[in-house]
């Protein structure tokens, strides 16, 4: 059976408004919450401020860990866009992406609509385990 | 001796160094966490120089980035 997540709709809603704005570079965040379920978007910076990758900065990425501390929950999901390309891990999100704990997020803007894909990743040295995982906005 | 990892207190060998703390606490992928220790984030070259003491307070996590 599919693995589920359920995210809050002003959490989600604030994911898809940070990656539209800043489109046409890739945006990127942390996703938090408690038990499985998103209730907090932190938007941060795109330090390459690149329309084809992304990259945190590291200051912001370990305030927010404190931040999420402090407000009780866990960080559960990293979110991207892909201002041109679809809803899926591309090779180089594969290669880096290697904290065992995070889902990763992608919200796709390659049609009219936004498309969001979550996965799971699970890496060894010699293979890569990917479940698309299903997302409940509630 | 005790030091605090990720907001937890936590007590460790002495004599660590970054490099050895990732070790002990089986950290996955270690070339691609960052540290901060007592606020100040470390250069990855300080990670096999740096050693761990009493009190420190220290905040690990994975460098993250990827690409369409």
């Amino acid at each position: 059976m599919r693995p589920e997540i359920i995210i809050n709709s002003l959490a989600f809603d604030a994911m898809i408004t940070h990656c539209r704005d800043g489109l046409p570079m890739e945006a990127c965040g942390y996703l938090g919450g408690k038990d499985g379920e998103v209730s907090h978007c932190f938007p941060l910076t795109n330090t390459d401020s690149a329309s084809d990758h992304f990259t945190f900065d590291p200051k912001e990425q370990f305030a927010t860990v404190k931040q999420a501390r402090a407000l009780g929950i866990d960080l559960l999901g990293v979110f991207h866009s892909h201002p041109e390309t679809p809803a899926r891990l591309s090779a180089e999100d594969i290669r880096l992406f290697n904290d065992p704990h995070m889902q990763y997020w992608i919200v796709s803007f390659s049609k009219p609509s936004p498309e969001v894909g979550a996965f799971m990743l699970k890496k060894t040295p010699d293979s890569v385990d990917i479940t698309v995982v299903h997302i409940v906005i509630k | 001796m005790n030091v605090t990892i990720n907001g937890q207190i936590e007590q460790i060998p002495s004599g660590l160094t970054i490099v050895g703390l990732l070790a002990h606490k089986s950290v996955e992928m270690p070339d691609m966490v960052s540290v901060e220790l007592n606020g100040e984030i470390l250069d990855r070259p300080a990670f096999d120089t740096t050693l761990v003491s009493e009190g420190d307070s220290l905040e690990f996590l994975y460098f993250m980035g990827g690409g369409q």
